[in-house]
């Protein structure tokens, strides 16, 4: 069991999402970052798909009831146990009674926390992902807050052993990010010169920037009619652009269906790097083929079958010393 | 390769989504498509597919692309849409009408009054209206459960209101211009309320969380306060069981939702 010392600005219990009800009108919501979730879960000998804690800005303290193997992953909170700084991207034990802390996010500012078998929430149709706007999944449908006793589940593949990430495997979280983007589904709405605008404009993270999308400030996107269309679904990481035309980038939390017109759609494995985006951040986009986007795609699946097969074999040869 | 319609469009959304668009206007006959259509996709396990929402006139299918081709999933639904002429007369299916309890008026309907005088019409005229007819759910959005009504009567309709309440209580029946809704979950929000329905549309921990689909009807059913407050304990306990009926396409459609 673990203790919340201190809840942070913003940490929620996430999975890979609430997959398969959206046409109910269930926000999927799920990790921000998926990059730094499923290699903390890496890290931390877990299941792909297992609860970690989510936080954001300004991190938590924990303490822990018995030894346990964590992770920890994202941006740099400064994590310290029992008062010693214990590095970022790495697995380590905590002991019984030990106090994992976090302070504010140097760069970046989501950071996942990882414990070996998972953290234990009810199953809400299918996930243990917290959706806060209708009080759905993880803690009570709400972030912690003080005092919240988390228990452990059993979601652990592997042993998990004290390790620190490669180097290479680190991300680097630039306050420039370039983002690549597939046009459509409504991008005959807009332009020619409002799509040279989209990419070749520099946008500003603006202070309306949560789990539910980033809204972006920057030259204005023209439209060549009106901006709405009759509503329809919303996939991760579409761009909206409203008659203000200032993009807005649909997010984890996102609703299910919209009435403005999307420009393009972020592509998956970038969006890891505008979750960890903060206000005054600047975001650029730039258009890419499917093909492009599936070679981005099958590398970042490599990386993590590369990061398992290293760690299996670490493990093996810890095994074979022994 | 399969014929392509000329007022169905497939078009992008990220790597991993494909939107089919069957036209742009919201009809019953073309959400109709809609959801046959995702029926189909589903039954048939396409390899691949994650997910499917319909919505007015389209559908986004999200898609492993490293498992199916956009491609090969485009093909595949062309395949489907060429056939679907004969599977419309095989199929033959009915619709769900959901009977939707509603308290109209008092605390549960503070602006029944401003939509009565605004048409010109008596409170019992508005409730009477309100309650005459099935009305389609094109799809659900907003916040879970929420479902976006068609094919209500013009004669009832009322602006929004200038500020927006900022809770609208669970269960609330209200009206937008022209269209009616209910909200299942208790949100911020502008609509005339003109009553509120016992029932829960949304409910995370049972077994079938959702009261109501795209592509189902509902209908207003009319009940005191005294009959709201005896559903709505019977609500709470779980042992409310709407009533839905299942009726052939023909007796919900008339030439107003057409």
């Amino acid at each position: 069991m673990i203790k919340t010392v201190k809840p942070g600005l913003l940490t929620t219990v996430q999975d890979e999402g609430r997959w398969g009800y959206q046409a109910y009108g269930m926000p999927v919501a799920g990790a921000m970052d998926r990059y730094a979730y499923r290699v903390a879960n890496l890290l931390a000998g877990n299941r792909k798909g297992a609860p970690v804690l989510e936080m954001t800005m300004l991190g938590g303290a924990f303490e822990f009831q018995k030894k346990c193997l964590v992770s920890v992953c994202g941006a740099d909170m400064q994590a310290t146990l029992d008062g010693a700084r214990v590095p970022n991207w790495s697995a380590f034990s905590v002991p019984a009674g030990g106090v994992l802390s976090f302070d504010y996010a140097l760069a970046g500012c989501r950071t996942y926390l990882a414990v070996h078998g998972g953290i234990k929430v009810p199953l809400v149709l299918g996930s243990q992902s917290t959706y806060t706007r209708a009080q759905v999944g993880g803690m009570e449908g709400r972030p912690l807050k003080e005092g919240d006793l988390l228990y452990l589940g059993s979601d652990g593949r592997l042993g998990g052993v004290p390790r620190v990430l490669p180097e290479h495997f680190v991300p680097r979280y630039d306050q420039e990010i370039r983002l690549r983007v597939i046009m459509g589904p409504q991008d005959d709405m807009f332009t020619a010169e409002g799509i040279k605008t989209f990419l070749e404009g520099k946008y500003t993270v603006s202070n309306e920037a949560d789990r539910m999308g980033y809204r972006l400030e920057g030259p204005k996107i023209k439209h060549a009619d009106k901006a709405d269309i009759i509503s329809d679904a919303l996939p991760e990481g579409a761009v909206q652009v409203p008659a203000h035309g200032m993009p807005i980038v649909m997010l984890a939390d996102r609703q299910t269906t919209g009435g403005y017109a999307k420009i393009a759609t972020v592509i998956g494995p970038d969006l890891s790097l505008l979750a960890q985006g903060r206000p005054g951040d600047i975001v650029c986009f730039c258009a890419c083929t499917d093909k492009e986007a599936l070679d981005v795609l099958r590398s970042e699946e490599q990386r993590y079958l590369d990061l398992q097969r290293i760690f299996e074999e670490e493990q093996f040869f810890t095994w074979m010393e022994s | 390769m399969a014929d392509r319609l000329p007022e169905v469009r497939m078009l992008s959304a990220g790597e991993r989504g494909l939107v089919v668009e069957m036209g742009n206007l919201i009809s019953p006959q073309v959400n109709a498509r809609v959801q046959r259509l995702a029926r189909r996709i589903s039954q048939r396990n396409v390899e691949g597919v994650i997910e499917i929402v319909p919505t007015y006139r389209s559908l986004l299918v999200y898609f492993e692309p490293l498992s199916i081709s956009r491609s090969d999933l485009a093909e595949a639904i062309w395949q489907m849409l060429a056939s679907e002429a004969d599977v419309e007369t095989a199929e033959k299916v009915g619709v769900n009408v959901v009977h939707v309890p509603v308290c109209y008026g008092g605390e549960f309907g503070p602006d029944l009054d401003y939509v009565a005088q605004h048409n010109r019409l008596s409170v019992e005229e508005v409730i009477t209206i309100h309650s005459s007819k099935p009305y389609l759910v094109y799809m659900l959005g907003f916040t879970p459960g929420f479902p976006y009504l068609g094919g209500m009567s013009d004669k009832i309709a009322a602006p929004r209101l200038e500020k927006p309440r900022a809770k609208i209580p669970q269960g609330s029946v209200g009206i937008a211009g022209t269209q009616t809704g209910l909200y299942p979950v208790e949100s911020p929000g502008g609509w005339r309320l003109i009553g509120r329905t016992p029932l829960k549309p949304f409910l995370p921990g049972a077994a079938n969380p959702f009261l109501f689909a795209a592509g189902d009807y509902l209908r207003f059913i009319p009940i005191s306060p005294e009959e709201y407050h005896r559903i709505r304990r019977e609500v709470e306990t779980g042992a409310y069981r709407p009533d839905t009926h299942t009726v052939g396409v023909e007796s919900v459609s008339d030439d107003k939702n057409r």
